[in-house]
């Protein structure tokens, strides 16, 4: 298992080293001359010249690589032009935001996704499963920018069930106090349901959002995988065998169904992760997407960076995760691999 | 030759029966090729289709909600909405056609070189297509834009290279598993050279799959394009762009101002769907096998 | 007719199953019935309604199966009229079934050990403390090589011929009166196919368990059955004992089957192949002969009047309007 997960992990360097890369060309690639962009519009000749010889840029390319990954190791992502604060303070402090809305985004697509995945595969032309191939082509279509700006719309303005579409938590509550940075969590271990139920009720617009729109490959993945797996000569046996249905359904063919449903969760973070920033900025949610938005308006570089190479390592990370998750599902994994 | 286009022929016939078949067995598919080519209409005749100047603003009809005179309202300009929505059609088809025909160009020869020739081409391309799946696509293509600065050309430099892996990856397997066919073996003995096997003997197989990818990807790459301009990369205002539609209606929606951020992210969502059902609808002619 | 009431009794079974290109009459008046400890071999081409028979008389057909007539009994219940509850009684530990490829019909990424207690929970009373002791205990009882290790192996570990044999333990886990092997050796090579044939044969001999032995294989069922039911396009044509039917069949069809069959008497050269294909059975115009077509002894009335049932001798029944006939010895 151990010796399982080391090598999974093994193999994920070479996307490290990859992401690290295109981050460093990306940055070099800035139009025009970097040192002037990074020292900013109104910055003497001098100033320039300082900043240059300050970056490295007076130097030749693997040179300039080497440095970077100097400062990378040192956790020196570089400081924002805007705020002058170091980038990497200000990613970690705005990241548990963003992970809590993903996460919460996630868990309210499995819980939707899965079931009706399932349903719709075990009602094959039933009007569930219709309505599952519908709702799968429609959710992959939707925007996330507008269905959060209808989603709020309709909530906030036209029924008035849900607080105003800003922030984490609404202004008259004190944030909990940081211990995991997840306000959720963070209210539970303070045992004060009052915020708690505050943070859910700003945080439930946003994950619907972003779970509306991955429920759609999910669901997809869900129902063509638990067909598969229900027409497969071992369910056969299992029914020959007089197991309940109950056991079929869940033991033999939804086990199996899953592996399909693991893999697809990959592109799922990609999307989610993506969208993250999109949801961020219609509900003002002061995560790193918000952060990065920010920075974009006043062509500050160094944050940019710093959010791509985060949401790179992030994604690469769950997908480790995933891939530890099939090795635990699948026995098969650990010997071919 | 002779022989092979006698044997396609019958082919072709069935693939045309069951086009016909998918068509009048599912009438959503048949919608869709008919949507499809109402926004086909507005993305070429979009500028003589529009009733108004998409950019003329006009201060007395600021923010007026739909009437007989504006259909989808005004926007904080006046400018008439449903103008800028017919306008906009051009800018995001060209965004996503020559997005996704970049990468299908790219895609399919760098998949094609790697399938064909195996070992380090293979490897250098597989890591690439890696490399480039490792990041969060859209948060990749942020980053690209933000880079190389603010401009359409950018914002499909972007969308084309994050698709990039998707088509490598089809092609690579389909030229894969041939590549040892006798056709091909066949074609090496009579004297062709490697590139006009791949061309004309290899390269057609990957053409079916390869439709419904880029019918799948058109309304992606439609979404990453509205997307960025959302987040203000791209596309610049006053330019019409959805996306940008979208995010200049986002600030009124709270207040009640619908119309503005409505039709067009609706207009959005609706060209995607039309996208995806032909993804789905092709994928029913091309593979009936994988139907779901 | 044997005095006691059979195990199972299949009578006037027909079944069809809805496709999107028209209804499939998969099985038309069957009947069938095996007593107990009896082994009983069906024959007939793939395509003939062997595998759907057994599977619409464990009752797991697909959803697009319609039952259009009949009755199945067994040890006295109405297996059609039965509710699911009672069918998973019955499905494993009365009835149990093993399936040609094992390797796939064994969940892939279950311990073989657990798929074999999930069955003993299921339908035995085992202490959760003794069930791998009694799984373990299965696994011995097919002669699995180091059965405590096998436990905890996974069906992708094995071999084909290791897999069958876990299939045949689960399958007999319960002690089953009867046991329905679908093509049990294909898919196999041909030594281990001996020895699989040899180990079930020789498990139902003592547990006096009845057998229906589903096959193509007219020469690997004449070897271990007792009795032949011969099936054709969804049809039962005639069924006999074993001698019996190699000695006089009645059917044409029957008759062209043991001529098609090699055996060590037969040279190679004089072996027959039987013209024709299988009639599709998506038609609605099927002759009431479904064998009309390929058959050299055809009448006009094949495709007309209602198929006749002829008993030549007790046990000896042929579906057919022109048997073959033999004069008296």
């Amino acid at each position: 298992m151990l010796k399982m997960i080391l090598r999974r992990l093994a193999g994920a360097i070479p996307n490290i080293v990859g992401v690290v890369i295109v981050t460093f060309l990306l940055t070099r690639a800035l139009p025009g001359d970097p040192a002037a962009y990074f020292a900013g519009p109104s910055a003497t000749t001098e100033a320039i010249e300082q900043i240059r010889a300050q970056l490295g840029l007076d130097k030749s390319l693997p040179h300039q690589f080497v440095l970077y990954l100097k400062e990378l190791a040192s956790g020196d992502l570089g400081n924002s032009l805007s705020t002058g604060q170091p980038v990497l303070a200000e990613i970690r402090t705005r990241l548990p935001a963003s992970l809590e809305l993903t996460l919460c985004g996630l868990v309210l697509a499995c819980v939707t996704a899965i079931p009706l995945g399932v349903l719709a595969a075990t009602r094959p032309g039933s009007w569930i499963d219709h309505l599952c191939r519908m709702l799968a082509t429609a959710g992959v279509s939707l925007p996330t920018f507008f269905t959060g700006l209808l989603l709020a719309y309709v909530c906030y303005f036209l029924l008035g069930i849900s607080p105003s579409p800003v922030g984490r938590l609404d202004v008259s509550f004190p944030a909990p106090a940081t211990v995991t940075g997840l306000y959720l969590v963070d209210s539970l271990i303070a045992r004060d349901m009052e915020t708690f139920r505050a943070a859910a009720a700003q945080l439930i617009l946003p994950a619907a959002t972003l779970g509306l729109f991955v429920m759609a490959p999910l669901m997809r993945m869900t129902r063509a995988s638990m067909l598969g797996v229900l027409s497969s000569d071992f369910i056969r046996t299992a029914r020959a065998s007089g197991l309940s249905g109950t056991k079929v359904l869940y033991t033999y063919a939804f086990r199996n169904a899953l592996l399909p449903i693991v893999t697809t969760l990959g592109m799922v973070f990609s999307f989610l992760l993506g969208s993250n920033v999109l949801v961020e900025k219609v509900f003002a949610w002061p995560g790193i997407g918000s952060y990065v938005i920010e920075a974009l308006v006043s062509s500050d570089y160094a944050p940019v960076q710093g959010f791509v190479l985060t949401m790179a390592l992030v994604y690469v990370m769950l997908n480790l995760a995933i891939d530890v998750m099939y090795g635990v599902i699948d026995p098969r994994v650990g010997i071919e691999g | 030759m002779g022989a092979s286009a006698t044997i396609a022929a019958p082919g072709w016939r069935d693939t045309w029966k069951h086009v016909r078949y998918v068509a009048t067995d599912n009438p959503v598919t048949l919608g869709a090729f008919a949507l499809f080519g109402f926004f086909l209409l507005l993305a070429l005749f979009g500028p003589w289709i529009a009733p108004y100047d998409p950019l003329m603003s006009d201060t007395t009809v600021a923010l007026k909600p739909p009437s007989a005179a504006h259909w989808f309202g005004t926007d904080s300009l006046g400018r008439d909405i449903l103008s800028r929505i017919i306008v906009a059609a051009q800018l995001d088809f060209g965004i996503a056609v020559s997005a996704v025909f970049a990468s299908f160009f790219l895609g399919s020869a760098l998949g094609c070189l790697a399938g064909f020739y195996g070992g380090w081409a293979d490897r250098i391309i597989g890591r690439i297509a890696d490399t480039i799946m490792a990041f969060p696509l859209f948060v990749l293509a942020m980053g690209i834009v933000a880079a190389l600065g603010n401009s359409v050309a950018n914002i499909i430099l972007a969308t084309a290279i994050i698709n990039l892996p998707f088509y490598i990856r089809v092609s690579r397997a389909e030229v894969n598993v041939r590549r040892n066919a006798g056709y091909v073996e066949a074609a090496r003995l009579a004297g062709n050279s490697d590139a006009r096997i791949l061309a004309l003997h290899l390269f057609p197989n990957v053409l079916p799959p390869m439709m419904v990818q880029i019918s799948l990807n058109m309304g992606w790459a439609i979404l990453n394009a509205a997307g960025l301009s959302f987040i203000g990369l791209g596309v610049r205002p006053p330019q019409a762009e959805w996306g940008i539609m979208v995010a200049e209606g986002a600030t009124y929606i709270i207040s009640g101002e619908w119309w503005i951020a409505l039709f067009p992210g609706a207009t959005l969502m609706l060209v995607v769907f039309t996208f995806n059902l032909l993804g789905d609808g092709l994928r029913d002619i091309l593979d009936p096998r994988t139907r779901t | 007719m044997n005095a006691e009431a059979p195990l199972l009794s299949v009578k006037d079974y027909s079944l069809e199953f809805r496709t999107r290109s028209g209804t499939v009459h998969a099985l038309e008046d069957v009947s069938i019935e095996v007593a107990r400890g009896e082994t009983v071999g069906i024959v007939g081409e793939s395509g003939s309604g062997k595998s759907v028979l057994s599977f619409g008389i464990l009752r797991i057909l697909d959803a697009a199966a319609d039952v259009r007539a009949g009755a199945i009994s067994f040890a006295g219940m109405d297996m059609l009229a039965a509710k699911e509850s009672a069918l998973q009684q019955v499905r494993g530990r009365e009835i149990a079934m093993i399936f040609q490829n094992p390797r796939t019909a064994l969940n892939p990424i279950r311990k073989i050990g657990r798929q074999i207690e999930d069955v003993l929970r299921t339908h035995t009373s085992t202490l959760q403390a003794d069930l791998k002791k009694k799984a373990i205990e299965c696994l011995a009882q097919v002669r699995i090589t180091d059965p405590e290790r096998r436990y905890s192996a996974y069906p992708f570990e094995l071999s084909g011929g290791q897999c069958q044999r876990v299939m045949i333990a689960l399958a007999l886990a319960c002690n089953p009166s009867l046991l329905i092997a679908d093509e049990p050796t294909t898919g196999l090579d041909v030594t281990t196919q001996a020895a699989i044939m040899e180990l079930v044969s020789e498990l139902a001999r003592e547990r006096s368990m009845a057998t229906i032995l589903i096959t193509h294989d007219l020469a690997l069922a004449s070897e271990y059955c007792d009795r032949i039911v011969v099936m054709h396009a969804g049809h039962v044509v005639e069924s006999a004992p074993t001698a019996r039917l190699f000695e006089r069949p009645r059917h044409p069809y029957t008759a062209r089957l043991i001529a098609s069959t090699p055996s060590p008497e037969v040279e190679i050269d004089s072996l027959a192949s039987i013209p024709g294909n299988l009639p599709d059975l998506r038609r609605n115009d099927l002759p009431k002969c479904r064998f009309h077509a390929r058959c050299d002894r055809a009448v006009a009335q094949c495709t007309v009047g209602p198929l006749p049932e002829a008993t030549f001798e007790p046990g000896h029944r042929v579906r057919c309007f022109n048997p073959l006939a033999y004069t008296a010895p």
